[in-house]
């Protein structure tokens, strides 16, 4: 193929995705930009050209092994909806726009611990630029059929092609200056790139599988007869399974701290409801992608058994073998679309971080207070687009010297383990309160250059194919020191051992220097607002603890020279409101300080936006256990505050379904006067019957008017329970002499049917009305025919069951629990309004529960409704233990 | 004679209406819920109908929304009478329809005047 069809082919889709970025960033707001799907897709950027080409040559020579890139991946991803959900509050809360900023800010706003991980994200990933540039180069050789790559760097398409995504990522990632704007115009095409090289691969899996070969069992058939190949497939023992498990170990930390992932993840999230769709549709996405990496492997094994071919590009090969140069093209495209995703993420990540968190603290910040928003923002921009562009032209010239002879995966492995030294930092960071800033900084700075010694220097010396008595003997001769075998491990592959061991004397480092040197009160601030995350959520500037002086024209000033003058007053008016405070206030607090931080903080970092910000306030010392007790207290009134705000909305309902309870009989009662007032010619019959009724809704309002006090008081506390030595029996009694008549009107039967007696402690007319009650109640729903009400009473070790039947309808399931709210009525009542208040067994319950009682609904067989309530025989002994 | 319909659940209220009415020479339809609400209206085919909100089942802004609903019964006049009194709620009533909201306690006099005003109106239509 010719080398200019291909360029041309690579410029047409360079445009097609710079057209759909541009138009996702017009239409920011469009669902086809902001939904899970995208969100998920974005993620995808993990599988770059090494996926695609790399694995299948990992693959190719060592079997299994490539699938614990995406194990660890796979793994944690379900635990995602806790982790990641707390990162993400965090990082929203704090308006967090990298993965330097976020450790920083923990670490107390550490401008030091910020510039340190910027330095090692940059070491690690500048590699892993290259080999996606090195993947482009060598794909594109293939596929054109060059035998070498270009001589000289201006011949070399290549970095032409890189500085293509450099522009792309400029132009596109640096529109604000704010860090913590999503930039939907690039995840929206990293999303298109990700269904494309996903695709392109499935294609090519498909055709070889099913059209160079009949189908997988056949290439496994044609495979296994290979020399190497039982070895490839085991496990190999206790060694093979550490290494897979350290491995595994590796990829997890990476799915979460590169610099890329952190970003599409956590930086550029829009919801946090997108995580539900993402724990289950990106591992599946990762099995997709590599169910026909292994088969593609082994075709290539079995077609290129005797010859010397790059196993890493098995992927291009095959098809092109056969002749089939569409579909070679289709697969170069998928894994350049692989390469220039994380190009541009990555870059897009870096730059940020230098930007904010290396070159303005260490640099500009006195030029930045002192100039104009507009020439500020215009430098911010600057700064990191010359960083983007600085970094892919060293990711070149990396890649031109060092990276010519090895493996894909070899480098990216190398950047693994150099971003996981970040891991001990951040995950201690967020699960363990005494993880201090100095421990942060050595554990990192140690883990480093364990790594360095470990895995970059011989891996930089073999690659120059020098002859290094370093690697066999040891530096210096001494045996443990051997940079791949430290301390005498010898099962660990070169990349395992690197992990172990750097992140061993990591994590010792942190721990230690933690344990041993406390952080000061800033830190402990952060400390308790990352750990305790869903506590402090809700505070907001609230959970900031700082004492000072301030004045909010100083802040205004500061924060005007980024923000411009119309957004900070935009900003500050919003804080005022929501606040509740005058708009002319002369005094900042701790929560404004840390507003306009966080303003800040997206265009210029945390460890800026607290330097710039602190440098016009004057902030007090404050101890630890200070912060500490202000942290508490902050949040115990947010709770107590909700609980009451929850109580007077109760209180404001319950008002307002008293007042209509009330205006019903007053509207009889007043239509009811009014027209025999204003009508003389009433007959008699008619004025009996109204004035009866009037008289009826009149006791009725009475009647209404004084169970709400009631209930009130018994609610409340106020009316205590008159307790004498009481007859349950004797009471029961009474009850059911005082409904006689009302039994009679109605045709029932009521029956006590209370044999044994047991005199002990109540309220003798509190339960007589409860009883009353009850047969009230169940004399109004009673059979109309044959009614039969009756009492009985059950006597236990420390209580007394007394309930109350009758033979009616019974009670619906769904309304066994809420007839004992207040004013309800039943659903299955009959026609005729009942004579009651609809708070009877509402001020039942209470009477009960003051005797620290139960009373509860259910149904009888075989038809009828029965409510039962217990009555403690000793009650001194709950009352005794309530006042203690 | 021109034909009214109360809906209410509360018997001493629906006993003072329909007293009230007769009187003013109407004939007096009753029904307790919604559901009796709707048949008695697609029956009768009342000229206007006293509509309350809170009753059991099928409540009074129910019965509004299907009588407008339906072609034939969206000319009956409604007026809502209820213990109901927050602006919501009578916005919530004229916008289902209602031609006049009277909140509870009422004024019979009132009530009468409003009635019979109605319905002249529809007939100077």
């Amino acid at each position: 193929m010719s080398s200019f069809l291909v360029i041309l082919v690579i410029v047409a889709y360079l445009a097609t995705i710079f057209y759909v970025a541009y138009w996702a960033e017009k239409n920011s707001k469009s669902n086809w930009v902001n939904n899970p799907y995208v969100y998920t897709l974005s993620l995808a950027v993990y599988c770059t050209a090494w996926t695609y080409y790399g694995s299948v040559g990992l693959a190719a020579t060592s079997g299994l092994k490539f699938l614990t890139i995406y194990l660890g991946p796979v793994i944690i991803i379900p635990a995602w909806i806790i982790l990641m959900k707390k990162i993400l509050r965090i990082a929203k809360g704090n308006k967090i726009s990298s993965l330097a900023d976020f450790i920083s800010l923990r670490y107390g706003n550490d401008r030091f611990l910020g510039a340190l991980v910027t330095v090692i994200c940059v070491f690690a990933i500048v590699p892993y630029i290259s080999l996606q540039l090195k993947a482009i180069s060598e794909t594109f050789n293939v596929i054109t059929n060059h035998k070498l790559p270009g001589n000289t760097v201006f011949n070399d398409t290549t970095l032409y092609i890189a500085i293509l995504l450099a522009i792309f990522a400029a132009f596109f990632g640096t529109q604000n200056t704010d860090a913590t704007e999503r930039h939907k115009g690039i995840i929206t095409a990293v999303a298109l790139e990700s269904t494309i090289k996903l695709f392109f691969f499935l294609v090519i899996g498909v055709y070889v599988t099913f059209f160079l070969f009949n189908g997988p069992i056949d290439i496994y058939n044609q495979a296994s007869i290979l020399s190497n190949f039982e070895i490839q497939q085991k496990i190999n023992g206790v060694e093979g399974g550490i290494n897979w498990f350290l491995l595994s170990i590796l990829s997890m930390i990476a799915i979460m701290l590169l610099p890329r992932q952190f970003q599409v993840t956590v930086v550029e999230n829009e919801r946090e409801k997108y995580l539900k769709k993402v724990i289950w549709l990106f591992p599946l996405y990762l099995m997709l992608f590599n169910v026909f990496v292994i088969l593609i492997a082994w075709a290539g094994n079995i077609y290129f058994q005797n010859q010397h071919v790059n196993a890493d590009h098995f992927t291009l090969l095959l098809p092109l073998f056969n002749n089939n140069h569409t579909l070679a093209l289709l697969g170069f495209l998928g894994g350049f679309s692989a390469a220039m995703s994380m190009v541009v993420v990555s870059t897009l990540a870096l730059s940020t971080m230098l930007s904010n968190n290396l070159i303005i603290p260490y640099g500009f910040l006195t030029r930045f207070s002192k100039g104009e928003s507009h020439k500020n923002n215009e430098s911010i921009k600057n700064i990191r687009r010359i960083a983007i562009f600085t970094l892919v032209i060293i990711a070149y010239f990396f890649y031109k010297s060092f990276t010519l002879d090895k493996s894909l995966v070899s480098i990216g492995l190398i950047s693994f383990v150099i971003i996981a030294q970040l891991a001990p930092a951040f995950f201690g960071g967020l699960f363990w309160r005494r993880g201090s800033s100095k421990g942060a900084k050595y554990g990192i700075i140690v883990g480093f250059l364990v790594c360095i010694y470990t895995l970059v220097i011989p891996f930089t010396i073999e690659s120059k194919i020098i002859a290094s008595t370093f690697l066999n003997e040891g530096l210096f001769g001494i045996e443990v020191l051997k940079p791949y075998q430290l301390f005498g491990l010898q099962i660990l592959d070169p990349v395992t051992h690197a992990f172990f061991w750097s992140l061993f004397f990591n994590i010792i480092t942190y721990a230690i220097v933690s344990v041993n040197i406390i952080g000061n009160y800033r830190e402990r601030n952060f400390a308790e607002m990352f750990v305790d995350s869903t506590k402090y959520a809700m505070l907001h500037e609230d959970a900031y603890v700082w004492k000072g002086e301030a004045y909010v024209r100083d802040i205004r000033k500061v924060l005007s020279r980024f923000l411009g003058e119309r957004r900070t007053d935009r900003a500050m008016n919003l804080f005022f409101m929501k606040y509740n405070l005058d708009k002319n206030t002369q005094f900042a607090d701790a929560r404004l300080v840390n507003f306009s931080e966080k303003l800040l903080t997206g265009s210029i970092g945390s460890a800026s936006a607290r330097i710039l910000i602190s440098s016009v306030v004057k902030e007090e010392e404050i101890s630890l256990t200070e912060v500490l007790n202000i942290l508490d207290e902050t949040q115990k009134a947010k709770e107590s505050n909700k609980e009451l705000k929850e109580r007077d909305k109760q209180k404001d309902e319950f008002l307002d379904t008293v007042a209509h309870e009330l205006k019903t009989p007053i509207t009889s009662i007043r239509a009811l006067s009014e027209i025999l007032l204003d009508h003389d010619d009433v007959d008699n019959a008619t004025k009996t019957k109204f004035l009866n009724s009037i008289l009826k809704e009149s006791e009725r309002v009475s009647r209404l008017i004084n169970n709400i006090l009631d209930l009130e008081k018994l609610a409340s506390g106020r009316q205590k329970l008159n307790l004498t030595k009481n007859s349950i029996k004797n009471t029961v009694q009474k009850s059911i002499d005082a409904v006689k008549q009302l039994a009679i009107n109605n045709n029932i039967e009521i029956t006590n049917e209370v044999i044994e007696d047991k005199i002990f402690l109540f309220d003798d007319d509190r339960i007589e009305q409860v009883i009353i009650n009850l047969l009230s109640n169940a004399i109004k729903f009673s059979n109309d025919e044959k009614g039969q009400v009756s009492v009985h009473a059950k006597i236990y070790q420390n209580s007394i069951e007394v309930s109350v039947e009758d033979n009616g309808k019974g009670i619906g399931t769904d309304e066994l629990v809420s007839i004992f709210n207040k004013f309800y009525q039943s659903k299955n009542q009959t026609l005729l309004k009942p004579v009651g208040s609809g708070l009877g067994l509402a001020i039942s319950k209470q009477i009960i529960e003051s005797h620290n009682g139960k009373i509860w609904a259910d149904n009888i067989n075989p038809q009828g409704a029965r409510i039962t309530f217990t009555l403690p025989l000793n009650i001194n002994k709950y009352e005794e233990a309530a006042d203690s | 004679m021109k034909k009214l319909l109360i809906v209410d659940d509360e018997p001493n209220i629906v006993m003072s209406l329909e007293y009230l009415f007769q009187k003013e020479n109407f004939e007096v339809f009753i029904a307790r819920d919604g559901a009796e609400a709707i048949e008695i209206t697609e029956k009768v085919l009342p000229d206007i109908i006293l509509l309350d909100i809170m009753m059991p089942k099928v409540d009074g802004y129910q019965v509004l929304n299907y009588l407008k609903s339906v072609e034939e019964l969206s000319q009956i006049k409604v007026i809502i009478l209820s213990a109901k009194t927050k602006i919501s709620d009578v916005e919530l009533g004229l916008q289902l329809g209602a031609d006049k909201y009277v909140t509870k306690p009422f004024s019979t006099k009132k009530l009468v005047a409003d009635v019979v005003e109605l319905l002249n109106k529809n007939t100077k239509k």
